[in-house]
């Protein structure tokens, strides 16, 4: 999966048929997990989203941004009006959400790619930083500042009256054509969404395209001497990337109409990392994982507590499970994030490659275990022949 | 003229600290060569070091509380205040100065151990990694202080006789009274005295000289024979007393939680690179200009003309400068280009 | 534990019924919410305990953030009221509120049991802590707040999901005005009737001419305290020199505080609450501004929305500064002091305002459930509407019907100069009468909606 450039059409086909079976079937196998409820299935493929298009860039160019929750805060705003102005209607939100971004991306990249390393990454920030203070303060009656953007009834939506769709007296909610945008179907129409910007994702991998990218990652200034101005593939990765997170911005209106403006603050963005790095960055499933793994502990893993922990370990004395509990009551509930922090630490420290690395190895030794065996199965045949 | 004089001293006031923690952190990379993301966690530590300080020192015997009838309340008093009476009393008004002392041996061993165990494992890896593990260590930082002192801010006081404001007017021989808090000026005052500190210690001292020929050219010195990696090491301790003097100084005027770090990190990364990364004088130069500019951002005057400005007015100037002087105001030539 | 087991085979059918209905889904046209099919099968609407023996209602509270103070301690109230409710403890307002027909046998004959979620005083956090409590746990209700940005956002959301929402502590005239909804209901008093039980007091202890200059916290809680304040204060003769808003969580106020001194102010009003509004206080205090004399006239402080939690924070500054309360431990009512005497017994201090309306709203849910002898929210809502009652503190209250806003009196409160006890902070300078506070229902428009949602 890795050596992508190697799998053959028919291969990807497989492989984008058993991906979207495993998506579309999450609802029924995250069950005994207890997380197959819509809104954490619909933040999975959200945040899913986001950090594959983090990962084009990331991933691909070593380009560290550490303002991509800017592009899913714009996303969001834009996706608002879009209901508020033109429709409830989910496919002219993600348009303009997505496009909105793209726009912003433009010029954000325009000026931060004339810097590359820390530089890039101080630049993204400061960008973030004011959008996000900007949204706080003077734009207010653009994003409704800390309240966030909210629909009301008395909203125009021009194409909803155009054709004759009635106002009803509750507020509306956003949808497919009549079919309502919350709970399930939402995460169907996420998750719809998900397996397009995927298979987008997989082709940019496997282009050419891709190829440049990646080596720009390993020697930028080799890559310039060879005659190619990398500007331009820069750019066009770092808008792709704006804009996949302004669709996952757009998505989180469309399943739940408000939008707020922290969701563009740093440490928003600083999430994204942490999702791709963990997961593994550069490699196409990666993100993905990072993103259940994080959007997963931080709904179940934080709802623990230390009676549960304590039920666990009934089976202990009593004096060791209230030890072993109280011991890690520090790492559930509010702690989850110092477990998130810990495990991320290794993970850069020990497994650069993340949690993808990490199954590569365990796949590897396996292998390397089989491949042993019919190594010394072979030659007791052979010795045996000879014999 | 009085708003002005009073955005004068705000701004140098919050330069102060932001050069406090600048000077650290692009101490650290002229030296070390590492972005340290956990410098904020550093500046943190020494508001926590306050914080904990005066926790121990007031930790009281609970007694009934009479003048509550309805319900068992209990009165909390210190033991100190029980053992020494007034005296008690006061060291525990003092409680925030008397940090300082504490603050720098164990800033200076928590900087130690924090590069022997951490840090240096990753002089070799790229900056995005160094990021990224220091980042994963800002969070672990921040969470373990979160679990021992909880969410919310815990305000620390001033001494009782430095409590009130000063009058500048008497100070600068205008007439009117304006008033301007005792501490902030302490807070100054201390920043300066503790950059002057740093820079004579860089420049006066031997050992400090041979840091700065470290800066410059680490094999020549390390070819003359000198350990120049447990130089570094005392480095990194001094940048983490440095950040957490500035820390345990400013919980008056801010009460200290547990992401007080992540918000000084990124307004301190944009003053270091304003500055340009590896220049200590131009990390104090920026952090002052920053201060300033911000202060003069907030004025109603200047918001009339320009609404939002003071919200991103350092962002701004951030990325004009790395536009223009991609080195930063006072940059070396080869820090940071590959 | 066996109620998660039963809210799992609810989605396990929703699922099948999810993926049945995507094909056919476009009958149910226009806009009807998706829990409502959802739960078509096991439950008539969401929250419905059905045959289990307990009912689970949702604290929602911030437990981090410039507001956490107050969300601890509405923390403590809800698990008091819990028990109450139970039939553990003391009973607290259960033996003074009137009418009621609450037992202490649960709710309807079911144990009351709770799931809890930290808002983190942010609109997103605290509508995805609020998803996840009505879509994994099963919650009746949801209540909490103490942000009234988060409770708005809140307030809608469970519009849209059919669960009623017990607003706690917000203030913002919008959370019953503009943005009022038909699931939405709220004790606590607005900044109107703070700026009108304010006003009268603020002209006996200052006069008539005074400049007054506002610090903001911007949302829509600030904006609508600075307006009511200010259009009460102007009534009085008082000139409004300059608003400046502020940020929430800003922790340092000093670029805010220092045009203070230079424009011609004599009074500072301090539109802020929680943490924000301990810093701003301690820090104007510390820019010299309690000893300030400005136009010939000692220069004066004013936190229009009070409480004890923020006044023990802010310590010696809060003395002799004037503000409004929904309520205060010290009233001497017999609601008041049987709530005082079993939170204090149980906790060892006394409980916030905060701590006090939160209390209110789970015991008048659960009567209003007991009233309509079921948890269809729609029937619910009918019983609350119109509901008065008495013996919970603050006198005879009523929940007006067309804006689902709790009508008392107001306290008008003042930090104390010499304090008996360490909770002893604030006195009460007078308790406003009801008659006048009150406003008409449509004063800021807004629609309350539907009783059921989609209709």
């Amino acid at each position: 999966m890795i050596n992508a450039n190697l799998a053959s059409p028919r291969q990807d086909l497989i492989y984008m048929l058993v991906f979207s079976a495993v998506i579309l079937t999450m609802p029924l196998w995250l069950q005994p997990f207890g997380a197959a409820y819509p809104g954490l299935l619909q933040k999975f493929m959200i945040f899913g989203i986001l950090a594959i298009g983090y990962n084009l860039l990331f991933g691909l160019t070593g380009y560290l941004s550490f303002g991509h929750a800017a592009f899913l805060g714009i996303g969001s705003y834009a996706a608002v009006w879009s209901f508020k102005l033109l429709s409830m209607n989910v496919i002219p939100a993600i348009i303009f959400g997505t496009v909105m971004s793209g726009l912003f991306a433009v010029v954000v990249g325009y000026v931060c790619l004339r810097r590359a390393g820390i530089y890039f990454a101080i630049l993204t920030l400061a960008f973030a930083q004011m959008a996000y203070n900007l949204a706080y303060s003077v734009l207010t009656p653009i994003t409704n500042g800390e309240t966030g953007l909210q629909l009301s009834q008395q909203d125009p939506r021009i194409l909803d009256r155009m054709f004759g769709i009635e106002a009803t007296s509750s507020l509306p909610f956003p949808n497919l054509f009549g079919i309502t945008s919350a709970g399930f179907y939402g995460f169907y129409i996420c998750a719809a969404v998900m397996i397009i910007v995927f298979f987008i994702a997989l082709r940019i991998f496997r282009s050419s395209f891709g190829l440049k990218l990646r080596a720009i990652k390993s020697n930028q200034t080799r890559m310039s001497y060879t005659g190619y101005n990398t500007r331009p593939f820069l750019m066009t990765t770092f808008v792709i990337s704006g804009m996949y997170a302004g669709l996952a911005g757009s998505l989180m209106a469309v399943t739940d109409p408000l939008a707020g403006a922290e969701r563009m603050q740093w440490t928003a963005s600083g999430e994204v990392v942490l999702m791709t790095i963990l997961g593994g960055a550069g490699t196409l499933i990666g993100p993905l994982l990072g993103a259940g793994i994080i959007k997963y502990f931080e709904n179940i893993f934080s709802a623990f507590n230390e009676n549960m922990l304590m039920d666990a370990f009934s089976f202990l004395p009593d004096w060791m499970a209230e030890g072993v509990a109280a011991f890690l009551g520090l790492f559930v509930g509010d702690g989850w994030h110092l477990t998130l922090g810990l495990v991320f630490m290794l993970i850069v420290i020990f497994l650069p490659g993340g949690m993808m690395e990490g199954l590569q190895r365990i796949w590897k030794l396996i292998r390397h275990g089989r491949h042993k065996r019919d190594h010394q199965s072979k030659s007791q045949q052979a010795s045996a022949e000879e014999a | 003229m009085d708003a002005i004089l009073l955005q004068i001293m705000n701004g140098l006031d919050k330069g102060g600290a932001y050069a406090l923690i600048a000077l650290g952190l692009t101490l650290v990379f002229g030296t070390l060569g590492v972005v340290n993301f956990a410098h904020g966690a550093l500046f943190m530590l020494g508001a926590f070091v306050a914080v904990t300080l005066n926790k121990l020192l007031s930790l009281s015997v609970r007694v009934k509380d009479e003048s509550v009838t309805m319900f068992d309340a209990y009165k909390e008093t210190p033991y100190l205040e029980l053992w020494f009476g007034d005296v008690g009393s006061q060291v525990i008004n003092w409680s925030v100065p008397l940090s300082i002392l504490i603050a720098i041996p164990l800033m200076l061993l928590i900087g130690v151990v924090m590069e022997r165990g951490l840090i240096r494992h990753f002089y070799r890896r790229s900056h995005a990694e160094q990021i990224l593990v220091t980042f994963g260590l800002a969070i672990v930082l921040q969470e373990i202080l979160k679990l021992m002192f909880g969410a919310n801010p815990i305000p620390q006081s001033t001494p009782d006789v430095i409590s009130g404001s000063a009058d500048l007017s008497m100070i600068f021989g205008i007439g009117e009274t304006i008033s301007y808090p005792w501490w902030r000026l302490i807070y100054l005052l201390f920043s300066l005295i503790v950059i002057g500190l740093v820079f004579s210690f860089l420049h006066f001292t031997t050992y400090g000289m041979v840091v700065r020929a470290g800066m410059a050219d680490r094999e020549t010195v390390e070819l003359l024979g000198i350990n120049i990696e447990k130089r570094f090491t005392i480095v990194f301790g001094i940048a983490a007393i440095v950040a957490g003097l500035a820390g345990v100084m400013y919980t008056p005027i801010l009460p200290p939680d547990y992401h007080m770090g992540m918000e000084f990190l990124v307004i301190s990364f944009v003053v270091v690179v304003v500055g340009g990364m590896g220049s200590l004088p131009g990390a104090v130069a920026a952090g002052f200009l920053l201060g300033l500019l911000h202060s003069f951002a907030s004025m109603t005057a200047v918001k009339d003309i320009f609404p939002g400005i003071d919200q991103i007015i350092i962002y701004l100037v951030a990325v004009v400068i790395l536009l223009t002087r991609p080195r930063g105001l006072l940059g070396r030539r080869g820090v940071m280009e590959s | 534990m066996s109620k998660s087991k039963d809210s799992m085979k609810v989605t396990r059918r929703s699922v099948l019924a999810g993926t049945a209905a995507t094909t056919g889904a476009l009958m149910f046209g226009g806009v009807a919410p998706l829990h409502f099919i959802r739960n078509a099968h096991a439950q008539e609407f969401p929250g419905d305990p059905g045959n289990n023996s307990s009912i689970v209602l949702g604290f929602n509270v911030p437990q981090t953030g410039p507001y956490s103070d107050e969300g601890a301690d509405e923390l403590r109230a809800y698990e008091l009221a819990v028990k109450h409710l139970n039939g553990e403890g003391d009973g607290g307002m259960l033996n003074t509120m009137q009418p009621s027909e609450l037992q202490g046998n649960g709710i309807l004959g079911k144990k009351v049991e709770y799931v809890t979620g930290d808002t983190q005083t942010k609109s997103d956090a605290a509508r995805s802590s609020a998803r996840r409590m009505i879509e994994r746990d099963n919650v009746a209700m949801v209540t909490g707040g103490s942000s009234s940005g988060v409770a708005i956002a809140v307030q809608s959301l469970c519009q849209e999901m059919g669960v009623i929402f017990m607003a706690g502590l917000t203030h913002s005239n919008d959370t019953t005005g503009k943005d009022k909804r038909r699931y939405g209901f709220r004790h606590f008093f607005n900044a109107y009737m703070s700026g009108q039980a304010l006003a009268p007091i603020l002209e006996d202890e200052y006069g008539n001419d005074r400049k007054a200059y506002h610090l903001t916290a911007d949302y829509t809680w600030g904006w609508t305290q600075e307006e009511s304040i200010r259009d009460a204060t102007e009534n009085i003769g008082w000139e409004t020199v300059e608003t400046v808003k502020t940020p929430v969580g800003a922790g340092d106020f000093s670029q805010y505080l220092t045009p203070v001194q230079d424009s011609d102010a004599d009074v500072l009003i301090l539109n802020h609450y929680g943490n924000d509004m301990v810093n701003s206080l301690t820090q104007a205090v510390q820019f010299g501004m309690k000893e300030r004399v400005a136009n010939g006239k000692d220069f004066a402080i004013v936190v229009p929305l009070y409480s004890r939690l923020m006044a023990q924070g802010a310590g010696e500054a809060a003395k002799g500064i004037l503000g409004t309360s929904n309520w205060h431990w010290s009233l001497q009512d017999e609601g008041s002091q049987a709530f005082v005497k079993s939170f204090g017994q149980e906790y060892g201090f006394p409980p916030s305002q905060a701590a006090h309306t939160c209390y209110v709203q789970t015991l008048l849910y659960a009567n209003a459930c007991e009233m309509a002898g079921t948890f269809a929210p729609w029937e619910v809502i009918r019983s609350l509407e119109g509901f008065e009652f008495d013996g919970m503190g603050n006198g005879p209250t009523l929940y007006r019907a067309e804006d689902h806003q709790c009508f008392k009196d107001v306290l008008v409160v003042r930090g104390k100069a010499n304090p008996e006890s360490e909770f002893d902070i604030l006195e009460v300078v007078q308790q406003v009468p009801r008659s006048q506070v009150e406003y008409p229902a449509d004063k800021w428009g807004g629609e309350l909606g539907p009783y059921k949602p989609g209709e």
